[in-house]
């Protein structure tokens, strides 16, 4: 149930995210979802896209230093608390969050987040048990 | 047997530095009354031979360069008649015009007696069967063995450099016990001889002397692991005659230098002042014996420092540590010398891989400023940001620890380096004097 997200490591340099963007669609795929993290002297842009094992081999190909991270893909209600009750559930029972990053869905009216966590299997497993919606990787690649 | 000449090699300082002043005194007359090159540079500098009475004045003589060399080509740095010079070599001349150098009879006894040193040091006696892989020919690699091999009585196979499959074949065959080549040629045999099949334990290889280009410690592993011997890194060049200016011992740590015949110094190679013992810097020698082509402080290039603590092989002979690198690669920031090969090994052992990397020197508010461009290879990187600061934290203090100087670490994209002729440009010095 983990969705791979693509990571790139970019330097800060004006245009670098453009190029990959243009890459990308030049290879007939689709960004679901993206983030940058910043620091003063590079960045990691990470990705969510339709077909990441093809974007894989694109972006390496032409010279991008990327890996592919498994990642889980949650959906919230979109009303004030609902991301707080999942942070809750993840503390309650340990799990870290390394990073996170909300996601614009044209499916419904909740809220979709994606949790990089450093357990993520027992994470499914108890955000599951308190009824949170796991988003299936099928369908977030054909969002 | 243990040394070849143990009253030389293990001789105590004192007794060493009386034997080295003698010939020093000696050498300086010589090239002063026989080499007008050497007599007008003296003069210049004010100096006569009776100025050098000590060790210590040794500092007080110009330097000689290649560059002499060539400026004299072919013979006129020579102290002797031709007529006395009974053997010519010459380096390869990779970059520029060649030199010549050449040697008496007594220079060639000498030049035999120091690799005898060097074969007994590592390991052979009369008994020992010794495959010269070395060329033959101008090169000083061959011959130089050559001569050394049959001073200690040993058996020797003059093979010269190529036709790897008859190498291994012959020392086979013939129960070769030292093989002496590069240590590039020794890897290539080591393949040679998985391709033809031949089990190891057919090989009576006992160990190696191997030299003429710079190695590493990893290299040493490889081939003594892969040839079942000890591997004995040797040091020399012609100018000052050949191999067997400096070897290694059992202990392999460190080469021991022929002092009695060659006194190094150790230089800051941009002011040229003598630096004090255990100092990284630029290898500097006289030669004290020898007559066709005595040389006073030449300057190799090649840096290193010097150990004259006495080693656990009983040798009291000062040792090298293995060369650094050329004077070429070095840079200086903030006073101290910084080689790429010192980054090089810092992030070998973080990321495991060959990395891609180069050095920026800066000056801000009259400052150096070094920045250390990584590129963040697969191996390397991580989707968490905490974990890419965290390396660069680890490589800035690694480096930082390594030469002693704070840097700036800054992790870049693959193929931010330039790549020219598949050798990248290691350094970039924007400092303006
Ligand atoms: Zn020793």
């Amino acid at each position: 149930m983990l969705v791979k997200q693509i990571s790139v490591f970019l330097e800060n340099k004006s245009g670098r995210l453009a190029e990959v963007t243009k890459l990308l669609g030049e290879n007939d795929i689709q960004i679901l979802a993206l983030s940058i993290a910043d620091t003063t002297d590079f960045g990691i842009l990470r990705l969510i896209v339709n077909k990441p094992d093809i974007a894989l081999e694109v972006l390496k190909e032409n010279g991008y230093t990327v890996s592919g991270t498994e990642v889980i893909g949650i959906s919230v209600e979109d009303k004030p608390g609902g991301l707080s009750r999942v942070l809750e559930i993840l503390f309650k029972y340990d799990v870290s969050i390394e990073y996170m990053y909300a996601f614009v869905g044209k499916i419904t009216d909740e809220a979709l987040v994606i949790l990089k966590v450093d357990r993520p299997e027992f994470a499914i497993k108890v955000l599951r048990e308190n009824n949170i919606k796991i988003l299936d990787p099928k369908d977030v690649y054909t969002m | 047997m243990k040394y070849w000449n143990e009253p030389v090699e293990c001789a105590d300082r004192e007794r060493l530095n009386q034997i080295k002043t003698m010939r020093l005194i000696d050498t300086v007359k010589r090239v002063y009354f026989n080499v007008p090159h050497y007599r007008n540079k003296m003069q210049d500098y004010g100096l006569v031979p009776e100025d050098i009475k000590s060790l210590d004045d040794l500092k007080k003589l110009p330097f000689t360069t290649k560059q002499d060399l060539r400026d004299t080509y072919p013979y006129g740095l020579f102290a002797t008649p031709l007529s006395e010079i009974v053997r010519i070599h010459a380096s390869s001349g990779t970059t520029g015009k060649q030199t010549v150098v050449g040697y008496t009879r007594n220079d060639l006894t000498i030049w035999s007696e120091v690799m005898a040193r060097t074969l007994i040091a590592a390991g052979a006696d009369k008994h020992s069967f010794i495959q010269v892989a070395y060329g033959y020919g101008l090169f000083t690699g061959g011959l130089g063995v050559h001569y050394g091999a049959e001073r200690i009585g040993a058996s020797v196979i003059p093979i010269s450099v190529g036709n790897t499959k008859r190498q291994v074949q012959l020392m086979v065959d013939f129960g070769t016990t030292l093989i002496a080549c590069t240590p590039s040629y020794a890897l290539y045999l080591a393949e040679t001889i998985d391709e033809l099949g031949i089990d190891k334990s057919e090989l009576k290889l006992k160990s190696g002397v191997f030299g003429a280009e710079p190695w590493s410690e990893n290299m040493r592993k490889e081939i003594e692991l892969k040839l079942n011997l000890k591997a004995h890194d040797i040091y020399g060049l012609s100018e000052i005659i050949g191999p067997g200016v400096s070897f290694e011992c059992e202990y392999q740590e460190g080469l021991h230098i022929n002092e009695d015949h060659f006194i190094p110094e150790i230089i800051n190679p941009e002011t040229g002042e003598v630096l004090p013992e255990g100092s990284i810097g630029e290898l500097v020698f006289t030669t004290v014996t020898k007559e066709g082509l005595p040389l006073i402080r030449y300057r190799t290039r090649d840096i290193t420092s010097l150990n004259y603590e006495k080693c656990k092989c009983g040798r009291t002979l000062v040792r090298m540590n293995k060369v650094m690198g050329r004077t070429d690669d070095m840079i200086i920031v903030r006073g101290v010398n910084v080689f790429p090969t010192q980054i090089e090994s810092v992030l070998l052992e973080i990321g495991d891989t060959s990395p891609h990397y180069q050095l920026i020197v800066d000056r801000v508010n009259n400052l150096d400023v070094l920045e250390v461009l990584v590129e963040v290879s697969e191996n390397l990187f991580s989707d968490e940001v905490k974990k890419l600061e965290d390396l660069d934290r680890k490589i800035t203090k690694a480096i930082e620890d390594t030469l002693g100087i704070s840097v700036k670490v800054r992790l870049v994209e693959p193929k931010t380096i330039e790549r020219s002729e598949g050798k990248a440009k290691r350094v970039i010095d924007k400092r303006k004097y």
